[in-house]
């Protein structure tokens, strides 16, 4: 039952990737670019998620 | 020389991707709540973790064929709450298991309080500096084909330390995702309410599932 549960999810997932990958093509060759200095800020606004992850990592650890 | 250049918008426009915003954190707001109910009914019930499963195979299927067809009318609200409350009843399953470990209140209390912190964080960023994060669709969407990848592969091989790598990648990739669709919504890039609450909330759901593992392995001695 679990086996046939988890062959399901990867089923779903495999569509998921095929209905993906054509928006994913078309954003990676068209879709606008960043700049360096944009990059740099979605950079340091998920570098703050990821400290705050293992603050809460921290805080349960006690 | 890559920036993106868009004209000032009228009023109109921004009277129209505000009425989105509220419509989409309204029908966001229940969705939410309509999912905790039927996570309490299912730990209520105790249903087998393997319905987890089960619930994400039928949410899958229904935003990927039955949502976007339905996401003009009426019936798209319907679907939506069908979509969450399945979630939230498969997740009812999952809290169980998360509860009965020897700090499991607090995991799943700290899980749930530090994904409401990242959400609120991101989108009120996204909300009040305006930004453009339209930039970052080619690095979202790949990040997700990749992290798809490897749950199918994590599936089969059940390994502990992928299972913690993918949740921290997943993390990171929802909170891109939640900057990404405040934007949009904002800059009246969308204009289906349905699916922008979709989109945020599957960004929530996966961040507490993901803040749950983390926790849940790391955070014991």
């Amino acid at each position: 039952m679990e086996l046939a549960l988890k062959i399901g999810v990867a089923i779903i997932l495999v569509m998921m990737i095929w209905r993906l990958y054509p928006a994913a093509r078309e954003q990676m060759r068209n879709g606008p670019k960043g700049t360096g200095k944009e990059w740099q800020s979605v950079a340091l606004i998920l570098l703050a998620v990821a400290a705050f992850v293992v603050f809460l990592i921290f805080s349960v650890r006690g | 020389m890559n920036q993106t250049i868009s004209a000032p918008r009228s009023q109109e426009q921004i009277l129209a991707s505000n009425k989105v915003l509220k419509n989409t954190y309204l029908l966001l707001s229940a969705t939410l709540l309509f999912s905790a109910l039927m996570a309490a009914v299912s730990m209520f019930l105790q249903v087998s973790p393997m319905f987890y499963l089960g619930s994400v195979i039928g949410a899958m299927v229904l935003g990927m064929f039955v949502l976007p067809r339905t996401a003009n009318s009426a019936s798209g609200i319907g679907v939506i709450f069908l979509i969450t409350g399945l979630l939230g009843f498969g997740l009812g399953a999952i809290l169980q298991m998360y509860l009965a470990l020897p700090k499991g209140p607090q995991i799943v209390g700290t899980a749930l309080a530090g994904t409401g912190i990242i959400f609120l964080g991101l989108s009120g960023y996204a909300l009040t500096s305006r930004k453009n994060f339209n930039f970052m669709g080619g690095f979202l969407f790949a990040g997700m084909i990749a992290l798809a990848v490897a749950i199918i592969a994590n599936l089969f091989l059940a390994m502990p330390a992928l299972s913690m790598a993918i949740s921290a990648a997943m993390i990171l990739v929802m909170s891109g995702f939640i900057l990404w669709d405040t934007s949009r919504i904002a800059r009246g890039e969308e204009t289906n309410y349905i699916m922008a609450t979709y989109g945020i909330y599957l960004s929530i759901f996966n961040i507490f599932i993901s803040l749950l593992n983390l926790l849940g392995i790391m955070g014991d001695e």
